[in-house]
């Protein structure tokens, strides 16, 4: 995509996400609102999954430890929300440091177990840990400040910061350290070999991108003034990175069509009926067997095949790029 | 001092039922490398199954019976029918058996609802056992008894058969094994219901005194995990080990800081992969 089209198309994006609140305020700004949190949540999976080539299950867990946080300390403690969203994005930062420095040193099937595990280790605290985390009965408080209030208010802010976060989680994986990232996924041994610090590349992208999920945390616990163990399960990282898989690995603005068509067929189909855990299950079972990379990726490569036919005289078709399927 | 006894004995006797379930996460996570995601969900199914026979039949060695076969052939149906399609792709196979852990818990709870259970046990196991001024829950103490006969006869299976020279020697270098001529892929499909049907068995077992309710096939992942990643993959005495260090930690922590057991866990854990980051008895892929 050349840069004039690209730049069309983001300002096309923009436009889109500004109207919103004007032209569906209401119930549907808030689904707005929800994706705009869950494409934050996706992207900053997408950071590790598909430029370090480590797929982590923990992010929910992340998530959840900075919307924990600021219920806490706002609703609980009566503070005030700046400092709890300080604290909250502190928080799951932190959490992220003490997961990197135990998972960077494994890969592959290894690293997904252990993410895996310290997130549910996670979640057995605030379901057992009742004093401070109001054990199954969660937080509840709003928390958002004043001007806030307004739906459309929380909308702009939420938006505002989602585009602000993307550009920089957008810059970082373009940057000549995003681009170590790939390296070390394509080859970890020859990017260790080329003299390349591969745990501490590895320390900083997850560091990096726990920040980016607490950030996301903290605007859920603005939108959702409610906080229980299920924000931090198991299924909070699987739906994040379902959405990753369904927008396309590696494709970051990919995590945004994840968002959007996850949370809308959640809505669709909870209006139906209340299993949506089975049709998340199905969908990740279907996902994996038949377009591991992606709806994006899948319509890419089909609209690269008969684009490369069309031009077949001419070139003999191209490589294509884009996201790639999980390995 | 008898208090300390009796938490042990508590600790010992759940590290029987972890060794129970996490042996068979690690068989199938040893031979094939496919991290069974649902492997806790399989454990709910088969407490579940076993608490339907129990309330038919009034048997618990039927119940026993049942929640294997038929958790073992949800694992059939998993490996044969699902997996599949993926085979080769490691992350690939691990989303879908989390894909497949979704499905079952959510229709454990159209089926159950949300309330607690417990699977009824025979009348001889009922009771406390007295020894000395002790006494101690007689089903516990089976559990413990039932916990050592799976490890001596996955021992036995795994040491002096011939099903069990092949799943060692794919837990080495499956192609190889391909390679000579020998069907893996049927040893692959015996192995991953036999890791299953572990599963249901301890499903039915946690299910006499743990209670099951909706979210204990997360918590018994937890520990199985934590099993695994202790003990390394694909390892028996690791997971022996393993199950005895997460159950008496995990009841002590109970005791020592009741709102924290989960961390008690975490710290040793942690300790442990910062120095062997594949286990105990782990060695690489």
């Amino acid at each position: 995509m050349s840069t004039a089209r690209r730049a069309a198309l983001i300002a096309l994006v923009l436009l889109v996400l500004v109207t919103i609140p004007f032209v569906m305020p209401g119930y549907k700004t808030s689904l707005a609102i929800e994706m705009l949190i869950f494409a934050t949540l996706a992207m900053s999976i997408d950071i590790l999954a598909g430029f370090a080539g480590r797929t982590s299950l923990g992010h929910g867990a992340l998530f959840g430890i900075a919307t924990y946080v600021v219920l806490y300390y706002v609703a609980t403690l009566g503070g005030s929300p700046w400092i709890g969203m300080l604290l909250g994005i502190l928080a799951a930062t932190v959490a992220a440091v003490v997961f990197a420095v135990l998972a960077i040193r494994t890969s592959g099937v290894y690293f997904l177990l252990l993410t895996l595990a310290l997130g549910m280790i996670v979640w057995g605290i605030c379901l057992r840990w009742a004093s401070v985390t109001g054990g199954e009965n969660g937080i509840r408080g709003a928390v958002a400040p004043p001007f806030l209030a307004q739906q459309s208010a929380l909308y702009f802010f939420v938006l505002a910061i989602a585009a602000a976060m993307t550009w920089l989680m957008w810059r970082f994986v373009s940057s000549p350290f995003g681009l170590t990232l790939k390296g070390i996924r394509e080859s970890e041994s020859r990017m260790r070999a080329l003299g390349y610090n591969v745990p501490l590349h590895l320390f900083i992208g997850f560091t990096v991108s726990g920040f980016f999920a607490g950030m996301a945390g903290v605007l859920y616990a603005l939108f959702n003034s409610f906080v229980s163990p299920s924000t931090v399960a198991l299924a909070q990282s699987v739906e994040g990175l379902l959405m990753v898989i369904v927008g396309g690995v590696g494709t970051l603005f990919g995590s945004l069509v994840g968002a959007v068509v996850i949370i809308s067929l959640e809505n669709f189909v909870s209006f139906y009926t209340e299993r949506w855990p089975s049709v998340l299950g199905l969908m990740f079972i279907l996902t994996m067997i038949f377009a591991p990379q992606g709806l994006l990726g899948w319509t890419r490569a089909l609209l690269a095949r008969r684009h490369a036919r069309k031009r077949v005289d001419h070139s003999g078709g191209g490589t294509t790029h884009g996201s790639q399927s999980i390995p | 001092m008898s208090m300390t006894v009796f938490q042990a004995l508590n600790g010992i006797t759940f590290a029987a039922l972890l060794f129970i379930v996490a042996s068979g996460f690690t068989l199938i996570f040893g031979l094939m490398r496919i991290v069974n995601l649902a492997h806790g969900a399989l454990y709910l199914a088969g407490g579940y199954v076993g608490l339907l026979v129990v309330q038919k039949t009034g048997s618990f060695f039927f119940a026993v019976v049942a929640a294997a076969m038929a958790v073992a052939m949800i694992g059939l149906f998993t490996h044969s029918v699902l997996l599949r399609f993926v085979t080769g792709h490691v992350l690939r196979q691990v989303l879908l058996t989390l894909g497949v852990a979704l499905v079952l818990d959510d229709l454990a709870l159209v089926m159950w609802g949300g309330d607690a259970f417990t699977v009824a046990v025979p009348e001889m196991l009922r009771g406390p056992f007295h020894l000395g001024t002790l006494s101690y829950p007689k089903y516990r103490l089976f559990l413990l008894l039932f916990g050592i006969a799976i490890f001596i006869g996955l021992w036995l299976l795994l040491h002096h058969t011939r099903l069990g020279a092949l799943i060692r020697a794919g837990v080495d270098d499956a192609e190889m094994v391909d390679a000579m001529g020998i069907d893996i892929q049927r040893v692959f499909v015996y192995t991953f219901m036999l890791g299953s049907a572990l599963a249901g068995i301890g499903g039915v077992m946690g299910g006499a005194f743990l209670t099951l309710y909706p979210t204990a096939d997360a918590e018994i992942l937890v520990f199985s995990l934590a099993v695994v990643i202790i003990g390394g993959r694909g390892s028996l005495p690791g997971t022996a080990i393993g199950a005895l260090f997460v159950g008496l930690l995990a009841t002590f922590g109970q005791v020592w800081f009741p709102e924290l057991a989960y961390f008690v866990i975490f710290g040793p854990m942690a300790l442990l992969l910062a120095f062997r980051p594949l286990g105990l008895f782990g060695r690489a892929a």
